[in-house]
C-alpha cells in the first residue's frame, strides 16, 4: 500500500516510515500540512495517516478541507488522546478510522484494510504467486478460479511469506507478526497457523516448505 | 462534599425589620406630639379662662377708707364652669393676710407686673391643681396695699381631654404603622426581585454554559455582576488550561512511547537472539500497559466527570451498539475472533449520555476480545427484556474465577486469573459507573462449560 504519512515529530516519523516500509509499504512522509497539502498535489495515495497536533495547524481543519474538497483518500487519524468525547469528534469530521498512539502495527494494519475494504478497495492490491491469486483485501486465495477465503491469521501469515518468497522465516519472527504482544504464546503456536494454510493452498503449486529448526519458506513447485 | 455555612442572613428580613423600627419610631413621635399639642392646646384654654376670671375677681376689688372691698365675682366662676366639671378654688391676700377662700392655696415664685396673670401648676390637696394669679395695688385711704388673687382649678377635665386626644393619636400612630408595614413589605419585595431574577437566571444555566451573565440589573447589582462575570471568566480559563494541559501531556508521554514502541517492533523484526527479543517483548508490553492505564485513567476522569454533567440525549442503543462493534472488529478480527452480533429490528431508545455508553460498550467488548483464546466466537445481543434494553456479551474465555462483580468493579482491582494480560483494573469500574449513572445494572457471571457471560442493561424510555 502507499501510505502519506503526516506527522512532526521527526523520531516517530522515521520509526513509522521504517516500520511500515519492512512489511513493503511505500510512505511518504510529510513534517507539516503544508508539506501534506504538496504531497498530494503530485501524487495519489492508498491511505493517509494523520496527526492532530501539527506545527502550521489542526489537523482536524486539515481532514475537514480535505473532505469538503471532495477528495477520497481514506484518512486514519493517529490520536495522542484517548478521551471519549475525542473518538466520536473524529468520526464525525469525516475520518474513517483512528488509532491512539503509540500503536501495534499489526492493528494499524488490519484498520487499513478494514478502512480500503470499506470504501470498495483498490484492485491493485492484488498479488500473484506460482499460480495463486492473492487478494489480501478481501482476503482471498484463488487457485485455477477455485476461491478460497482466509481467516486473518492466515491472511496475515501468507502475507509475510509472499512479501519475500523463498526467504526463511523463524518461528518467532512470525509469532511476534500474528500474536499480539498482550499474548503469551509459545513459538510452536505458528504451526496451527502452517497448517491450516497448507490446506488452504492444496492443489496449487505454491507450498510452506518447513525447514527443520529454522523455520518455514514459501516456494512455487 | 458541602461546606458548613453560617445560617444565612436574609437581606429581605433585615430591610424589612429596619423599615419597621424606622415606622415604629415615626408612630410613636406622632402620637408623642400629638399629646403634647393636645396638652399644650388644653392649657392655653384652662389658662386664659383662668387667668379672664382671675382678672375679673382683681377687678371688682375697691379699695375705701379703711380697708378693701371684695365683691366676689361669682358670674367669673361660672366661666371657669364653662370648661368643665373640675372643683374651683381661690384665695385672696390682703397685705399678706388671706381675707378670704383656701388660706393653703399656694403662692406664685415669682412676680409678676400689675394686673398681669401668671400660672403654675402645684399640687394641692391630693391633686393637680391649675393656679392662676394676679396682683393688684389698691389705694386704702392713702397707702397702696398689695392684693393678691388667685383662682385654682383641678384638672381631670383638662387630663380627659388630652386622654381622648391622645388615644385619637395613638390610633393614628398606629394605623400609620400598619400602612408602613405594608409598604415596607412591598418595597423590599420589589426591590429585590431583581436579586431574585438573576439568581434564577444563573441557577436554571446548563452545566457547561459557562456565558458572561447580560441579565439587566439595577446600577447596585453591577458589581456584583462584574465580579460574577469575572469569576466566570477565570473558571472557563481554568477548565480550558486544564483542558489543554491534558492534551499537551497525552502528547507529549504518547509520541514518544510510540516511537519506543515503533522502535522496538523494528529491533524485534531484525534480531534472532532469544535474550534480546524477550527484552524487546517485555518492553512493548510496558508500553501498552502504560499506554492503556493512561487512556483508562483519562477515560474514567471522563466518565466521572460528564456524569456529573448530565448530558443527556435519546439514541436508538443498537445504533450506538453496531457503531462500536465496527470498530472494533478489526481489533478482534487479529485474534480471529469473530463478533457475533444480534440486534432487534425495532429501535431500542434509551436516554443517556452517548459517548458514556459508548465507552462502556468499547470496555466491555475489548475485555471479551482481551480474555478470548483465539478462534472463537464473541456473542453480543440486544434484547428488549421488560422495561430494559439488556446487552448481553458472551465469550468463551477464562471466565471471572470465584469472584462476583461486586469484587470485580472497584478501581484498579483484577480478577485473580488474569495476570498474563494488560489490563488497568478500571475498565469494569467504568462500566459499572455509567450502569449507575443511568439507572442501569452491570451483571458478570461465568458460563457452564467455561467464559464470561456480561449482562449490561439500561432502562428503556
Amino acid at each position: 500500500m502507499r501510505f502519506l504519512l503526516v506527522e512532526d515529530n521527526v523520531d516517530l516519523g522515521q520509526s513509522v516510515q521504517k516500520r511500515l516500509a519492512m512489511d513493503g509499504h511505500a510512505v511518504d512522509w510529510a513534517q507539516d500540512l503544508h508539506s501534506a497539502q504538496d504531497h498530494l498535489g503530485v501524487a495519489s495515495y492508498d491511505l493517509i495517516l494523520l496527526d492532530i497536533m501539527l506545527p502550521d495547524g489542526d489537523g482536524r481543519d486539515f481532514l475537514a478541507g480535505h473532505r469538503r474538497a471532495q477528495r477520497d483518500t481514506p484518512v486514519i487519524v493517529m490520536t495522542a488522546r484517548s478521551a471519549v468525547s475525542d473518538r466520536v469528534a473524529l468520526l464525525d469530521i469525516g475520518a474513517d478510522d483512528y488509532i491512539t498512539k503509540p500503536f501495534d502495527f499489526a492493528e494499524l494494519e488490519a484498520r487499513c484494510r478494514a478502512v480500503l475494504r470499506r470504501r470498495g478497495g483498490a484492485a491493485q492490491t492484488r498479488q500473484a504467486f506460482a499460480d495463486v491469486i492473492f487478494d489480501p483485501l478481501s482476503a482471498t486465495l484463488t487457485i485455477d478460479g477455485d476461491t478460497r477465503e482466509l481467516r486473518n491469521r492466515e491472511l496475515r501469515l501468507f502475507e509475510i511469506l509472499v512479501a519475500a518468497p523463498g526467504r526463511i522465516h523463524s518461528k518467532a519472527q512470525l509469532c511476534d507478526r500474528l500474536f499480539s504482544f498482550a499474548e503469551t504464546v509459545t513459538d510452536n503456536a505458528i504451526e496451527v497457523y502452517v497448517g491450516r494454510l497448507r490446506k488452504k493452498l492444496v492443489g496449487s503449486r505454491a507450498r510452506i516448505e518447513t525447514v527443520r529448526g529454522v523455520g518455514y519458506r514459501l516456494t512455487d513447485g | 462534599m458541602r461546606l458548613a455555612l453560617p445560617p444565612p442572613r436574609s437581606i429581605r428580613r433585615r430591610l424589612i425589620l429596619q423599615l419597621l423600627v424606622v415606622a415604629a419610631l415615626l408612630a410613636m413621635l406622632l402620637y408623642f406630639s400629638i399629646r403634647s399639642v393636645a396638652r399644650d392646646a388644653v392649657e392655653t384654654t384652662q389658662d386664659s379662662v383662668l387667668g379672664a376670671a382671675t382678672t375679673a375677681i382683681a377687678e371688682q376689688l375697691r379699695g375705701s377708707v379703711d380697708g378693701v372691698e371684695i365683691d366676689i365675682l361669682y358670674s367669673a366662676f361660672s366661666m371657669l364652669g364653662s370648661i368643665s366639671e373640675d372643683r374651683v378654688f381661690y384665695r385672696i391676700i390682703v397685705a399678706d393676710q388671706t381675707v378670704t377662700g383656701y388660706e393653703d392655696l399656694p403662692v406664685p415664685t415669682e412676680t409678676a407686673p400689675l394686673l398681669t396673670p401668671i400660672y403654675y401648676t402645684r399640687n394641692f390637696r391630693d391633686t393637680q391643681v391649675r393656679i392662676a394669679a394676679v396682683i393688684r395695688a389698691i389705694l386704702v385711704g392713702r397707702t397702696s396695699v398689695r392684693v393678691q388673687v388667685l383662682v385654682a382649678q383641678t384638672r381631670q377635665g383638662q387630663e380627659a381631654i388630652v386622654a381622648t386626644m391622645a388615644n385619637r393619636g395613638a390610633a393614628l400612630g398606629l394605623g400609620f404603622f400598619a400602612v408602613a408595614a405594608l409598604l415596607s413589605l412591598l418595597t423590599a419585595n420589589t426591590a429585590l426581585r431583581p436579586l431574585n431574577y438573576i439568581a434564577g437566571a444563573v441557577g436554571r444555566r446548563g452545566p457547561q454554559d459557562l456565558r458572561p451573565v447580560t441579565q439587566e440589573a439595577p446600577s447596585e447589582m453591577v458589581p456584583l455582576i462584574t465580579s460574577l462575570n469575572g469569576f466566570i471568566a477565570r473558571l472557563r480559563g481554568a477548565l480550558s488550561r486544564t483542558e489543554t494541559f491534558i492534551t499537551e501531556a497525552a502528547h507529549h508521554i504518547r509520541t514518544p512511547l510510540a516511537t519506543v514502541r515503533a522502535q522496538a517492533e523494528i529491533a524485534l523484526r531484525q534480531t534472532e537472539d532469544a535474550d534480546t527479543r524477550q527484552t524487546l517483548h517485555r518492553m512493548i508490553r510496558a508500553i501498552e500497559d502504560s499506554s492503556r492505564s493512561a487512556s483508562q485513567l483519562l477515560d474514567h476522569a471522563t466518565v466521572v466527570y460528564r456524569t456529573d454533567q448530565r448530558a443527556n440525549e435519546r439514541f436508538d442503543l443498537g445504533d450506538l451498539l453496531r457503531g462500536v462493534v465496527r470498530s472494533l472488529d478489526p481489533t478482534a478480527d487479529l485474534k480471529d475472533l469473530i463478533l457475533a452480533t444480534s440486534l432487534p429490528d425495532d429501535a431500542l431508545t434509551i436516554e443517556g449520555d452517548r459517548l458514556l455508553i459508548e465507552s462502556a460498550l468499547r470496555n466491555l467488548i475489548d475485555n471479551a476480545i482481551k480474555y478470548s483464546p483465539a478462534d472463537n466466537r464473541i456473542g453480543i445481543s440486544l434484547i428488549r427484556a421488560n422495561e430494559s434494553a439488556m446487552i448481553t456479551i458472551t465469550d468463551d474465555g477464562r471466565g471471572i474465577g470465584s469472584l462476583a462483580t461486586g469484587d470485580l468493579v472497584g478501581r484498579f482491582k483484577r480478577g485473580g486469573n488474569v495476570a498474563d494480560v494488560v489490563g488497568s483494573g478500571l475498565g469494569l469500574t467504568i462500566v459499572d459507573e455509567v450502569a449507575t449513572a443511568h439507572g442501569g445494572t452491570l451483571d458478570l457471571q461465568n458460563r457452564e462449560g467455561g467464559g464470561t457471560c456480561v449482562r449490561f442493561s439500561l432502562p428503556l424510555l
